[in-house]
C-alpha cells in the first residue's frame, strides 16, 4: 500500500503526468483539464483547490477513469505505484491504459471515491449493510456472509456509528451519518487512495468539523493518501500537507500547505487567500478577486489568468507560462511569468515561508508543516514591488510576513485533534 | 403508488432554468422530423380528404358481392357492396382526426386545469382534486365507453364522441402536470413573484404555465394518440359512426363483419388499421422529441459514442471507464489554447514534476 | 401507508357500483325503449320483463333511495340479475364461464410482456449508441397500432398464411376434450397463442420506451457511479441501476393496466376468444343491458383490485415510502 520511496519518505503513490481531459470530440470539443502534472505521495493529503468550472472534480474523476461521457481523456499517464502484495500491486500500472478488468480489480481496493453528496451517493432503495458488504463480495471471495457482515459492523463502529445502522436505508439516517457511512464505505478495503470530492460542502459547519476531525484521525491511523477536493482553501490549509491550485483547466501553484499559505507564488492563490479572513492572528481586509472565470469554451490567449491578475504582463497576455520550480526540494511550482526569473516578483509573491530558508524541512508530504521550526526568519524577499493592486492594500504584504501572525504550534495542526478520541466518537 | 403517492418523474425539469426567455429548440433527430412530417401529411388529409375522394364512399354500386382487389378504377379495392376504399380511407381520415384532436384538446385544457389547480394550491383542494383524477385514472376506460355507447344511439356527433373520449382520458395528464407544478411551486422565481405580492392568477399563468409548456404538449399528444386508438376501437365495435359517416375504425367494422381477414381482402382491413397506426406513430415519435427536450439525459444518450464512429477515432467506450483517445498530434481539437503550436518553455528550467531531490532549488 | 389508500379504494368501489346503478337510468327514453323491448322478445317471459323493469326504475313503487339499497343489497347476494340474451342463465355464471379464459390470457401475456419489455429497455439504456437505438421507433410503430390491426395482421400471417395457428375461438369445438388432458391443454395453448402474442407485442413496447427512459435516467445518478468506481461486476451495477429505474413503472401501473384491459377486450373480440371481451361485445349487439352492466362491475373491481396489488408491489420495492406515517 505504501509507495516506493526512502525510508521515512513516503514515495509517489500517483503520478499525474500531462494530463488532459475534453468534453465532447472535434473542434468545438472544451478543454477542461489541460496538460495537469500532479503528484500524491502516500498518506498524504493532498488538496486540490479551485473555483466551480476550474476542472478540478474533472481532474480527479479523469485520474481514476470513472469521468462520464462526454469526457474523454486526450493525453497524458497516470501511473498508480504499487508496494509488496498481491500481483496486482506489484509495479506501476498506467490507469490510462489499463483495460477494464485491471481497473474493475484496483477499482475500490486501491482508490476509492467519496462524493459530495450522500444522499445521491447512496442507492436508495438499498440497505447500509449491502451497499458495505457489496465491495467486500466482489473483492474479497474468501470472505464468507459472517465475516463480510462483520466487517461491516466494524467499519461502521470505526466511523462512530452504531451497527443496527446495518439494516436501515440511507433515507433513515441524517446527513451527517450518512456522509460518515460513505467514509466507512470508502475504507472497507483498506484503500491506498481515498478520493474525496467536496465531503464536507453539503453539511453544516458543526458536522463539517466533526467529520473532518474524524477523517483525520483515520488517516492517521491506517496511513491513507487522500486527494481532497474542495473550493475552500481554508478547509485546506488545516487539513492538506500540500495543496494544488487549479483554475480553468491549469494547475497553476503546487506547494506544501503551510507554505501555500504563509508564501503563495501565484498570483491567483494570493487572491484566493485573501479571500478569506485569516484563521489566527490580526485580521485583514478581505479583497477577492475581481472578474470571474473565463468561459472554458472560449477561454483567453496566454495565461488564463492574466483578465483578472493584477499582475499580468505582456507575455502573459500571449503565451501560457510553464510550470516554474520554486521553493527549496523541488515538488513546489507556480505556472507564472513573474516566476522566471526574468522578472522582478512583487514583494506578495516573493515572501519566505516556513520552509524556505536552507535547512529547511523536508519537501512537502514528508511531514505535515506542524513540525517545520518556528523560528524562522520570515523576511521578505526585498524586491521592489511592482505597481498593482499591492500597491493599493493597505497592509501591503507585510499582514503574511507579520511575525506576529504566526499562530503558535505552526498553524496547520487541527485544533484540540488529539483530545478527540474515537472511541468515544460522536454518535450522530 | 400505483395511483396516489409517488408522482410521475418531477425531476427532469428541475436542473433547467426558466424557460422564458430561453429558446425553444427542438432536437432535429430524425424521429422528430419523421413524425412531423407524417403528422402534417395527415392533417393536409383531414382537411382535404373528402374532397378529393373519387366516388362517394357510401355509394353502394351493387347490393352484395365480392369486394374486388386493387385496380385502376379501384386503387385500394372495394368493399362487398362495391364501395370503394379508397374514397372511404379518405373520407374516414377527417372523422378520426377531428375527434381524436378534440379529445385531446377538451382532455389537456381539464388536466391543466385540474392539474395545476390541485399543485399550486394544495391543501383539501389538492386533495379532492387529486381524488378525483384517481378515480377517472382507475375506471377502465374502454369498458366505460364500450357500455356508454352502447347504451346511447349510434351517434355520428363527431363533437361529442371527442368530449365523452376526453372525459376518460385527462387524468394521466392532471397527474403529471401536478407533480411538475409542486415541484415548480418551490422554485425561487415563484417564491420572489408570491413575496412580491404578484396575483395567482398571474403567476400561474405567467410563471409557472410557461415552464410547463413542453409537458403539456407531451400530454397533449399522448392524448390525441390514446383518442385515435379508442375512437377507432369503438367504431370498430359498430358502436358509433359506422354509415354513412365515415371513419376508420368503421371500415374495420365492416370488413370484420365478412371476416376479410380471414378471406383474405387485405385491402380493405390494411389501409384504414394501417393509417391508425401511422397517425399513432407520428404522434409518438414527436413525443420522443418533447421527451428529449425536456429530458437532456436522454438526448445526449450515445453521443460520444456515434460522433466518434464519425470521426472515425477506434475506441472503445465501455460505459463506466472514461475512454482515452490519443488525438493526432496538430489536429486542432489536441492543441490546447494559449498555446501557438511552437511554443517551448525555457530550455533552463526544468517542469516542476521530477521526484524529490532533484530540480532546481529556488528560494525567492 | 396502506391504510391510507383503504378508504381512496373503498370510494372508488362506492362509486363504480354507482355509476353503474345509474346507467341504465340515465339512458335517453327511446334508448331504453328498445332495449327492453328487444329484451322482452329474448326472454319471452312477461314477468321476467317486468321484474327488469322494476330494477330500472320503471313502474317501481319504490323511491329512489330504496331502489339504490335493493341493488347493494342484491349484490351482496351476488346477484348480478339475469342475461337476457341468455335467458335464464344469471349472469354471473355467464361471467363465471368467461372469466378463466380471459385471466388465463391477459396475466400470461401480461407477465410476459412486462418482462421482454422490461428487459430489452434495460438492454437497449445500457448498450446506448448502438444498432439498439434503432429499435426504438419500430416499437413504436407497435404500440401505436391498435391491437386488434396487429390482431388482424396476426390472423394474416400466421393463421391464413402460414397455417400454423388457428384463426380464432377458444379451442376445437369439433374434437372437444375437456379437462386437464394433454391434448386438451395443447389445443388451449394452440388457440391462446396468437391472442397472446398480439398482446405482448402491442404492450411490450410501451414497457421497453419507458424502462430505457428510467434506466436513462437512474444511470446518471450518483450511486451508479459509486457503484462503477466500487469495481463491482457489471451485472451487479446494472441491478442497482434497474431496481431504481422499476419504480416509476409500478406507479404507472394504474394507467398501463387500462391499456392493457382495453386491449385484451378488442383482441378477444377479434379472435372470437370466449372470454370477457367477447362476451361484452355479445352482450352490447344483443343490448343485454344486465350482462353489460355486471361485467362492468366485474371488470372495474379487477381493476381495482389490480391497483392495489402494484400499490402493495411499490411500498414493498421502495423503502422510503415505508417511513410515512
Amino acid at each position: 500500500m505504501t509507495g516506493q520511496g526512502a525510508p521515512g519518505r513516503p514515495g509517489p503513490l500517483i503520478e499525474v503526468r500531462g494530463l488532459r481531459v475534453d468534453y465532447g470530440l472535434g473542434p468545438d470539443a472544451v478543454h477542461a483539464v489541460i496538460d495537469a502534472d500532479l503528484t500524491l505521495l502516500s498518506g498524504t493529503v493532498l488538496g486540490l483547490a479551485g473555483e466551480s468550472g476550474s476542472g478540478k472534480s474533472t481532474l480527479a474523476y479523469a485520474m481514476t477513469r470513472l469521468l462520464r461521457a462526454p469526457g474523454i481523456i486526450t493525453g497524458g499517464q497516470v501511473l498508480l505505484h504499487g508496494g509488496t502484495g498481491s500481483p496486482a500491486e506489484a509495479g506501476t500500472i498506467n490507469l490510462l491504459a489499463a483495460d477494464e478488468g485491471q481497473l474493475r480489480e484496483l477499482r475500490w481496493s486501491h482508490i476509492a471515491v467519496v462524493m459530495q453528496s450522500a444522499m445521491h451517493a447512496l442507492n436508495p432503495v438499498v440497505t447500509i449493510g449491502a451497499q458495505l458488504t457489496d465491495v467486500l463480495a466482489a473483492h474479497r471471495v474468501r470472505m464468507d456472509k459472517t465475516e463480510r457482515r462483520e466487517r461491516a459492523a466494524f467499519l461502521l463502529e470505526m466511523v462512530g456509528i452504531s451497527a443496527d445502522n446495518l439494516r436501515r436505508y440511507p433515507h433513515q439516517l441524517s446527513g451527517g451519518m450518512r456522509q460518515r457511512v460513505m467514509i466507512a464505505m470508502a475504507l472497507a478495503l483498506e484503500p491506498a487512495v481515498v478520493i474525496m470530492d467536496e465531503p464536507t460542502t453539503a453539511l453544516d459547519v458543526v458536522t463539517q468539523r466533526e467529520i473532518l476531525t474524524e477523517l483525520a484521525d483515520l488517516q492517521r491511523e491506517l496511513s491513507f493518501a487522500v486527494l481532497f477536493i474542495t473550493h475552500d482553501l481554508s478547509l485546506l490549509v488545516e487539513l492538506a500537507d500540500s495543496i494544488a491550485v487549479m483554475y480553468a483547466g491549469r494547475l497553476l501553484e503546487q506547494a506544501a500547505a503551510a507554505d501555500l499559505y504563509r508564501a503563495p507564488r501565484h498570483p491567483y492563490t494570493l487572491g484566493l487567500l485573501r479571500s478569506f479572513p485569516p484563521l489566527h492572528g490580526p485580521s485583514r481586509p478581505l479583497t477577492g478577486i475581481p472578474g470571474s472565470p473565463p468561459d472554458l469554451r472560449t477561454p483567453p490567449p496566454g495565461c488564463p489568468f492574466h483578465p483578472r491578475c493584477g499582475f499580468a504582463m505582456d507575455i502573459c497576455r500571449t503565451e501560457m507560462p510553464p510550470a516554474f520550480s520554486t521553493g527549496a526540494g523541488g515538488g513546489r511550482s507556480a505556472t507564472c511569468w513573474l516566476q522566471d526569473r526574468a522578472h522582478e516578483v512583487p514583494a506578495e509573491l516573493a515572501m519566505a515561508g516556513p520552509g524556505s530558508g536552507p535547512g529547511a524541512g523536508p519537501g512537502p508530504g514528508g511531514t505535515r508543516p506542524a513540525q517545520a521550526p518556528l523560528t524562522d526568519a520570515v523576511q521578505p524577499a526585498g524586491a521592489a514591488a511592482l505597481p498593482g493592486p499591492a500597491a493599493g492594500l493597505p497592509e501591503g504584504g507585510a499582514s503574511l510576513a507579520d511575525p506576529a501572525a504566526v499562530p503558535p504550534g505552526g498553524g496547520a495542526s487541527l485544533p484540540d485533534a488529539a483530545s478527540t478520541t474515537r472511541a468515544t466518537g460522536p454518535v450522530s | 403508488m400505483a395511483v396516489t403517492t409517488t408522482e410521475p418523474a418531477a425531476v427532469a425539469v428541475e436542473a433547467a432554468p426558466p424557460l422564458r426567455g430561453r429558446r425553444l429548440r427542438l432536437p432535429r433527430s430524425p424521429k422528430v422530423l419523421i413524425g412531423l412530417g407524417l403528422l402534417i401529411v395527415f392533417l393536409i388529409l383531414a382537411v382535404v380528404g373528402p374532397l378529393i375522394a373519387p366516388y362517394n364512399p357510401s355509394a353502394d354500386l351493387a347490393a352484395s358481392g365480392t369486394p374486388q382487389a386493387p385496380s385502376a378504377a379501384h386503387w385500394l379495392g372495394t368493399t362487398q357492396t362495391q364501395q370503394d376504399v379508397l374514397s372511404q380511407l379518405l373520407a374516414g381520415g377527417r372523422s378520426t382526426i377531428v375527434v381524436s384532436f378534440l379529445a385531446g384538446v377538451v382532455a389537456t385544457i381539464i388536466a391543466v386545469v385540474v392539474g395545476v389547480a390541485a399543485g399550486y394550491l394544495g391543501g383539501l383542494a389538492d386533495d379532492l382534486l387529486s381524488m378525483l383524477a384517481n378515480i377517472f385514472l382507475v375506471m377502465p376506460a374502454l369498458l366505460l365507453l364500450i357500455v356508454i355507447f352502447g347504451f346511447l344511439p349510434a351517434s355520428s356527433n363527431d363533437l361529442l364522441i371527442g368530449a365523452i373520449i376526453a372525459l376518460t382520458g385527462w387524468a394521466w395528464g392532471a397527474r403529471v402536470l401536478r407533480a411538475q407544478t409542486l415541484s415548480l411551486r418551490n422554485r425561487d422565481y415563484v417564491e420572489s413573484a408570491r413575496i412580491t405580492g404578484e396575483s395567482t392568477v398571474r403567476i400561474i399563468g405567467w410563471e409557472i404555465v410557461p415552464n410547463l409548456l413542453p409537458i403539456i404538449a407531451s400530454s397533449f399528444l399522448f392524448t390525441v394518440l390514446y383518442g385515435v386508438g379508442t375512437y377507432t376501437a369503438i367504431a370498430y365495435l359498430g358502436l358509433v359512426n359506422i354509415d354513412p359517416h365515415w371513419s376508420w375504425g368503421g371500415m374495420l367494422f365492416w370488413a370484420q363483419s365478412v371476416n376479410a381477414q380471414v378471406n383474405g381482402y387485405w385491402w380493405w382491413y390494411i389501409p384504414p388499421g394501417l393509417a391508425v397506426a401511422l397517425l399513432g406513430t407520428a404522434l409518438a415519435l414527436l413525443n420522443f422529441g418533447i421527451d428529449e427536450f425536456i429530458n437532456p439525459r436522454l438526448r445526449a444518450a450515445g453521443l460520444t459514442r456515434r460522433r466518434a464512429r464519425q470521426a472515425g477515432i477506434p475506441a472503445r467506450f465501455p460505459l463506466g471507464v472514461t475512454p482515452v483517445v490519443r488525438l493526432p498530434a496538430g489536429s486542432p481539437a489536441g492543441r490546447p489554447p494559449g498555446n501557438p503550436p511552437t511554443a517551448r518553455p525555457p530550455a533552463d528550467l526544468p517542469a516542476a514534476r521530477p521526484p524529490a531531490g532533484a530540480g532546481q532549488v529556488d528560494t525567492r | 401507508m396502506l391504510a391510507r389508500k383503504l378508504p381512496f379504494y373503498a370510494l372508488t368501489f362506492v362509486i363504480a357500483i354507482t355509476i353503474d346503478f345509474f346507467i341504465p337510468r340515465l339512458m335517453p327514453g327511446n334508448a331504453l325503449d328498445a332495449v327492453l323491448a328487444k329484451a322482452g322478445s329474448q326472454m319471452g317471459s312477461p314477468q321476467a320483463l317486468h321484474a327488469l323493469e322494476k330494477l330500472y326504475g320503471i313502474d317501481n313503487p319504490a323511491g329512489l333511495p330504496t331502489q339504490y339499497a335493493q341493488f347493494w343489497e342484491s349484490l351482496a347476494h351476488g346477484n348480478l340479475g339475469i342475461s337476457t340474451s341468455s335467458y335464464p342463465t344469471p349472469v354471473t355464471s355467464v361471467i363465471a364461464t368467461a372469466l378463466p379464459w380471459t385471466v388465463a390470457l391477459v396475466g400470461a401475456a401480461t407477465v410476459i410482456s412486462f418482462v421482454l419489455g422490461t428487459g430489452i429497455g434495460i438492454l437497449v439504456a445500457w448498450r446506448r449508441g448502438t444498432w439498439l437505438d434503432s429499435l426504438l421507433p419500430v416499437t413504436t410503430f407497435f404500440q401505436a397500432a391498435p391491437y386488434f390491426f396487429l390482431a388482424f395482421l396476426a390472423i394474416e400471417l400466421f393463421a391464413v398464411k402460414l397455417g400454423w395457428f388457428p384463426y380464432g375461438l377458444g379451442q376445437n369445438q369439433l374434437d372437444y376434450q375437456s379437462g386437464l388432458a394433454p391434448g386438451h391443454i395443447a389445443d388451449l395453448l394452440d388457440h391462446a397463442a396468437l391472442p397472446a402474442l398480439t398482446i405482448v407485442v402491442a404492450s411490450a413496447a410501451g414497457w421497453m420506451v419507458g424502462m430505457r427512459n428510467q434506466m436513462l435516467t437512474t444511470m446518471d445518478e450518483d450511486y451508479v457511479l459509486i457503484a462503477q468506481a466500487k469495481g463491482l461486476p457489471k451485472q451487479k451495477v446494472i441491478w442497482y441501476a434497474a431496481r431504481n429505474a422499476i419504480l416509476p413503472s409500478v406507479s404507472g401501473f394504474s394507467l398501463a393496466i387500462g391499456f392493457v384491459v382495453s386491449g385484451a377486450l378488442l383482441t378477444e373480440i377479434v379472435f372470437s376468444y370466449p372470454g370477457i371481451g367477447f362476451v361484452l361485445y355479445q352482450a352490447v349487439i344483443n343490448h343485454d343491458a344486465p350482462l353489460m352492466q355486471g361485467i362492468f362491475l366485474i371488470i372495474t373491481l379487477a381493476v381495482l383490485a389490480a391497483n392495489l396489488i402494484a400499490d402493495f408491489a411499490y411500498l414493498i420495492l421502495d423503502p422510503r415510502t415505508r417511513q410515512e406515517a
